[in-house]
């Protein structure tokens, strides 16, 4: 699904990434953990395409595809999703039209038909539900006035509207308490399908104990420094970050 | 035909007002005759503005100079309802062309008891009385010499008056179109809008443009409000490519009067659009909102004055703009507040899309209090669009068109929703994904 290959990638001209690698198969999903600093948040924005973050060296493929040649709405398009770890307010701009907007571009992008009207309201519903989202979250602007935990619903939500193959959770968990938590894991694992990855970005171990991973990857100075299975997560919990500092040296 | 090069534009404006005054509306009234005498010769001791008068420093007429206007005729045929766009189901309509009042456009329905709604020739003709006693009257004690050709040149436009108490409940739409004719022509628009004690009216006025030929549109609106007076004011800008539209709104208020305007703008290669409103009896209150979106070379100037004269009267503005392109706006805001003017509102917000590096604003607030019970703000951003939103937009699949677009909308939507005619909110927010190109035209005249 995803191969990234010796990735090196600058902000501002100062190195970020500095020969990452990692492999993803469909069906997975990866959980990223490492210290602030690390390039973790770097990671997601070079995936999704965001300006300012520049590739130097290396590669990413997705589906067999550079994805780096790929505008961000080309990206969704393809099916990758990030979900952010500060959600944007856009105001003036309702949720609902939001999603439309979105769900149609993505549509229109893969060749399939639009949704109308009804058809959307009707898909919008039942998606809402199991996220336990109000109705009324969904007509004020787009993150405007939200609370943290509503602003990682919506993002869920977002998700669960697209339907992406591979989705990047960037610190989804910040910010949330526990019942945020668990609906926010919730929503994650009921997209998770032979068909689909993810790649779960965290800080904190607590995340992974909703949203089991298939591996758990250390990124410390700009490069995975170990992977492992799910109990590297735990290990980490009671270690800390501190042995990887003269790694990433 | 003049020569562009050599023209001296005051003389040969005022040799047009020469030629043409003996055939303007209503020459049998004295009083008439003398003022647009005096019109005229104001003008010739002013001459056009330039930009060494301060209230006129960020808008060049050089290039308005260089045309010789003759003054507009009117035009028979070629603009049918059809071909007309409008905005809401206004229940009367008045359609000017070229300044000339075209009976077979308008449609007015029976006005309720106390309410003459008509052209305001009509009315010279019918009711001088009614007429002298109230044009002019909302003049502040400045001298602005474009309102003084309008009152040299005075041709029609609308005239509204309400006797105390009547509640107009529909919407008067008036229709000033320009129509480029064999050379550049322009035309001097007039309303009059006078509500008087308790009475209330809705009025939108829409301007448009036909033709490749430069056209310049003089226009002056007076609004003239009583004790407890309402008036809504909304005015579309939508001129012609090469259209100038330079046009003064002066409102004048007594005690607990209300003023609410809206002023919309797309069109026009330079407009200017002053607005002057004098605060004149206690709790009179006025709400300036103003959504505008110019490109190209376009040039839009804003400028507005609010005379708190009387105690405890309060303002409120709010102009948002987008520009694109090398594409020029001008926000100039006066608010005075005179001495022993006490308990005072005003305040005053202006913000500024620039798509483009080529776009510019130049935004000058002014605030002149010589009262101390008084509460003002004003402020002022002038930015790119959110780049963070931006790409939050695309990363969910939105091409940046869209995105830019959605964006733009939802920046002028705030200020459209705060529009008193809820029935406009609609369409020129449909007028915004257009300019964007976020949304197609829809098929057909109206919208």
């Amino acid at each position: 699904m995803l191969e990234i290959k010796n990735l090196h990638a600058t902000v501002d001209g100062k190195e970020i990434l500095k020969g990452l690698d990692l492999h993803i198969r469909a069906g997975e999903v990866h959980a990223i953990m490492g210290p602030n600093g690390s390039g973790k948040s770097t990671l997601s924005y070079v995936l999704a395409g965001r300006e300012g973050y520049e590739v130097t060296e290396g590669s990413v493929t997705y589906k067999g595809k550079n994805l780096l040649d790929f505008d961000p709405e080309e990206r969704a398009g393809e099916g990758v999703f990030l979900a952010f770890q500060y959600p944007v307010e856009i105001p003036g701009v309702a949720s609902t039209t939001f999603l439309k907007h979105a769900l149609n571009a993505v549509l229109r992008y893969r060749g399939e038909e639009e949704l109308d009207a009804m058809e959307f309201v009707k898909m919008l519903r039942e998606k809402t539900k199991s996220l336990g989202i109000a109705d009324d979250m969904l007509k004020r602007p787009v993150n405007v006035g939200y609370s943290g935990g509503e602003k990682k619903r919506n993002e869920m939500l977002q998700m669960a509207v697209l339907e992406p193959s591979f989705a990047v959770l960037d610190e989804t968990d910040s910010g949330l308490d526990i019942d945020a938590l668990k609906v926010v894991a919730a929503g994650v694992n009921s997209l998770r399908a032979p068909d689909r990855a993810m790649l779960v970005i965290t800080h904190y171990q607590r995340l992974l104990d909703y949203i089991v991973p298939d591996h758990v990857h250390v990124l410390a100075g700009g490069r995975i420094v170990r992977s492992g299975g799910k109990e590297l997560a735990l290990e980490l919990e009671k270690t800390g970050y501190a042995e990887f500092a003269d790694a990433a040296a | 035909m003049a020569d562009p090069r050599t023209l001296d534009t005051t003389k040969h404006i005022v040799d047009r007002y020469d030629a043409v005054a003996g055939a303007l509306p209503g020459g049998a009234l004295p009083w008439l005759a003398e003022r647009r005498q005096a019109g005229i010769e104001h003008f010739k001791a002013q001459g056009l503005p330039t930009r060494k008068l301060e209230e006129w420093k960020y808008t060049s007429l050089d290039e308005l100079r260089r045309v010789p206007f003759e003054p507009a005729k009117p035009v028979a045929n070629g603009i049918s309802t059809g071909t007309l766009p409008t905005l809401v189901g206004a229940e009367h309509r008045l359609v000017f062309v070229n300044g000339h009042l075209r009976q077979d456009l308008c449609a007015i329905c029976m006005p309720p008891e106390g309410a003459t709604i008509s052209s305001l020739g009509h009315a010279l003709a019918t009711v001088p009385a009614l007429v002298e006693a109230h044009l002019g009257s909302a003049r502040g004690d400045e001298d602005a010499p474009f309102t003084a050709l309008n009152d040299a040149f005075l041709t029609d436009g609308l005239f509204l008056h309400l006797k105390p108490g009547v509640d107009l409940n529909s919407v008067i739409e008036v229709i000033h179109v320009s129509v480029g004719q064999s050379g550049p022509v322009f035309q001097h628009p007039r309303n009059l809008i006078v509500a008087e004690d308790g009475a209330h009216a809705t009025v939108l006025e829409h301007y448009i443009g036909f033709g490749q030929s430069p056209t310049l549109a003089n226009a002056a609106t007076e609004v003239v409000l009583g004790e407890g007076a309402g008036v809504r004011h909304c005015k579309v800008q939508a001129e012609a490519p090469e259209a100038f539209h330079i046009a003064m709104l002066e409102a004048r208020l007594a005690k607990n009067a209300s003023f609410d305007s809206f002023y919309f703008a797309s069109g026009a290669k330079l407009s200017r659009n002053e607005i002057r409103v004098l605060l004149d009896g206690e709790g009179a209150d006025c709400r300036l909102f103003g959504a505008y979106m110019m490109k190209d070379r376009q040039h839009a100037d804003h400028t507005t004055f609010i005379d708190h004269a009387k105690p405890r009267t309060t303002s409120r503005e709010v102009y948002k703009g987008v520009l694109d392109d090398k594409a020029r706006a001008v926000f100039q805001g006066q608010i005075l507040v005179r001495p022993d003017a006490q308990q005072i509102e005003g305040h005053q917000l202006n913000r500024t899309i620039l798509l483009s590096d080529g776009a510019e604003i130049d935004i000058k607030p002014e605030l002149k209090i010589f009262a101390d019970d008084v509460k003002c703000s004003h402020g002022a951003t002038a930015g790119e669009l959110d780049g963070e939103a931006l790409f939050y937009l695309r990363s969910r699949g939105i091409p940046e068109t869209e995105a830019r677009g959605l964006l733009v909308e939802a920046f002028l939507q705030e200020v459209i929703d705060g529009i008193a005619m809820s029935g406009l909110r609609e369409p020129l927010g449909a007028r915004v994904a257009r300019w964007m190109g976020t949304r197609p035209a829809l098929a057909g005249g109206t919208e």
